[in-house]
């Protein structure tokens, strides 16, 4: 048995969603292999080669592969796994992307978002925003799937020593060009693998509050800035700071909802928080259902007071 | 150009989904019904771009049961010019709803699919890119923006840092995510409209399609239960809490 982990990166660094990959991986027992698909990315086969329990890296360096363009990442995966037990990637927009299409290419079946390998055939994965855990039993070779990220603690960036072999690039599909990336810049930790998150909803009532009180709270506690869809699509914050269903699945060790109420969708995407707060005006909102800690206060009188008292 | 949209039928999100107690399913008895939202953006982009003179018809397609009639004729009086059923009671997954498409999609030969990204039930987020690998047609999934030219379309895409904006060429799949546009409500006029317009009923079988389950399911359950919190009577005890009994900060 073989496994093979599609990884994910920006062809200079290997992202932090390929660490659990592995460990989701390592559960099966059998080799890894890594798939580094990139355009000079020669780095970061290396970083790969280091994962604790990855036996080889293969590398495929062609232009083809530069922005992950899922035609072309799907038509290789296809090509290099078509002969492995399983097919892992990470359950990120980047995983999200390929996997299926490269599945459909191999005419499998492939499964999102997996939370539990209880056998090398049999998985549990979310449905319906995190309400029922579905256990499913994969008839399909390779069984080709998407790991949610937060569900495995990942792997050491060190100690392995894998061997790194070239793999022939699957070519150029010539179905899409790439235009361009804006990505949102911050001095702050990612979002999605943040020991500390805070989150502000709705009831910010602006950008500017979102300036004003949610970033002084986040630098003191050394947060990732997070928030509910009704903050973003009010325009307080950027697209990328959504947690739920539709946005990123997050489960730091603390998790801070301001102002949020705790609709399922949102819930979706931090329920797995080891330690979640809640601050919200009204006694009754959802989120306090799945709070540690809540505060039934007004953000506005409560943030400047927390801002004092962590000094 | 024709635009063909694949909808859903899911329990509404508004809806809070129960297990049922033996573990083979969740609760759909008296739940109620809508078309999933993600599929909604999709129907309501593709009128939108026939409004605006860029597509000439809107064909919406679903599969599933009797009952997902219901759910076509509220995207025809969306706006949408002609329904296609894809009549079946078998459990449909993912891969075999991505060859009922294609299926569909060979007799329709529309220059854009636009699905949702997403069906709030099963959460697969697959369907549309599994039916772009079975075409070999370019796909630009999480739309947040799309503007369509004669053989190209140029998409701006959610991902995990931002966006990124694709130049696809068409024909092409296209998935829709919650910002790509707010859908409209439906009149009442339109609705006694939408009676008149044609919806055509297939089955798997007639469109030469095996629907094969490729996974079993074994148990469906609960998600893992929380343990119930407190309530803090103030910032300071919230504060005191985190440093000394969860040790957080
Ligand atoms: C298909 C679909 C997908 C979705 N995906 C997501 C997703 O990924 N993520 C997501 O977050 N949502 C998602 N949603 C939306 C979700 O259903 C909710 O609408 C959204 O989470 C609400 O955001 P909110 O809690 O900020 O706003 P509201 O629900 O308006 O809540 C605001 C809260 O703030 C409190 N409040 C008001 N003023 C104050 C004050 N001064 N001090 C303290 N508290 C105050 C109120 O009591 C209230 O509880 C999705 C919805 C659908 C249909
Ligand atoms: N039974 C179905 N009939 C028509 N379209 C579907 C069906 N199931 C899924 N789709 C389409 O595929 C999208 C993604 O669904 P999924 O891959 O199940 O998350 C949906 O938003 C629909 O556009």
């Amino acid at each position: 048995m073989s496994i093979l982990v599609i990884a994910e990166h920006d062809n200079a660094t290997l992202n932090a969603s390929t660490l659990p990959t592995v460990a989701a991986a390592k559960t099966l027992g059998g080799d890894i292999h890594v798939l580094v698909a990139g355009s000079g990315a020669a780095a970061v086969a290396e970083q790969a080669s280091k994962l604790d329990g990855v036996a080889k890296v293969l590398h495929t360096d062609d232009a083809a592969y530069e922005h992950a363009l899922a035609e072309n990442m799907a038509a290789l995966v296809a090509k290099v796994g078509a002969d492995y037990s399983h097919i892992l990637a990470p359950a990120t927009f980047f995983g999200k992307n390929f996997m299926p299409r490269a599945a459909a290419l191999l005419d499998k079946q492939p499964l999102s978002d997996v939370t539990a390998i209880e056998a090398e055939d049999t998985f549990v994965r979310p449905t319906y925003a995190g309400n029922a855990f579905k256990t499913v039993q994969l008839g399909d070779t390779p069984k080709m799937m998407t790991i949610r990220t937060t569900a495995f603690d990942p792997v050491a960036t060190e100690g392995g020593s894998a061997a790194i072999e070239n793999t022939e690039s699957a070519g150029e599909t010539g179905l899409t060009g790439f235009v361009g990336r804006e990505l949102s810049k911050s001095e702050r930790p990612d979002l999605a693998t943040a020991s500390v998150v805070v989150s502000g909803g709705r009831a910010l009532g602006s950008g500017e509050n979102f300036e004003k009180l949610i970033e002084p709270l986040a630098d003191k506690l050394g947060a990732a800035i997070g928030a509910s869809r009704a903050a973003v699509d009010a325009g307080y914050v950027p697209n990328d700071y959504q947690v739920g269903q539709t946005g990123k699945i997050v489960a730091p060790n603390l998790y801070i909802a301001i102002g949020i109420s705790g609709a399922i969708q949102h819930l979706a995407g931090m329920k797995d928080s080891k330690v979640i707060v809640a601050i919200n005006k009204d006694e009754d909102a959802p989120i306090f259902q799945v709070a540690d800690y809540g505060l039934v206060a007004d953000l506005f009188d409560a943030l400047p007071e927390l801002d004092k008292a962590l000094g | 150009m024709k635009i063909l949209v694949p909808i859903k039928r899911v329990i509404d999100a508004y809806v809070t989904v129960r297990v049922k107690a033996d573990q083979t399913g969740v609760e759909t008895a008296n739940v109620k019904m809508s078309m999933n939202p993600f599929c909604e953006i999709a129907v309501e982009e593709a009128v939108r771009l026939k409004e605006a003179g860029k597509a000439g018809e809107v064909v919406v397609v679903s599969a599933g049961p009797e009952l997902c009639k219901e759910t076509l004729r509220n995207a025809l009086a969306m706006g949408a010019d002609r329904a296609i059923h894809v009549l079946s009671d078998d459990e449909l997954q993912p891969l075999a709803i991505a060859k009922l498409l294609k299926a569909v999609v060979d007799k329709e030969e529309p220059q854009i699919v636009m699905l949702g990204k997403q069906a709030i039930d099963g959460d697969h987020n697959q369907t549309g890119q599994m039916l772009g690998g079975l075409l070999g047609w370019a796909q630009a999934t999480f739309a947040s923006k799309i503007d369509v030219e004669a053989d190209s379309a140029t998409v701006t895409r959610e991902i995990d840092g931002g966006l990124e904006t694709l130049k696809i060429k068409l024909p092409a799949i296209i998935t829709a995510d919650l910002r790509l546009n707010e859908p409209r409500f439906t009149s009442l006029p339109n609705i006694m409209k939408a009676k008149q317009k044609p919806c055509d009923t297939f089955t798997p079988d007639d469109l030469g399609v095996s629907i094969e389950q490729r996974y079993k399911t074994l148990k469906v359950s609960d998600p893992p239960a929380r343990k119930p919190g407190v309530k803090v009577g103030s910032v300071e005890e919230l504060v005191d809490k985190l440093r000394n009994e969860a040790k957080v900060i």
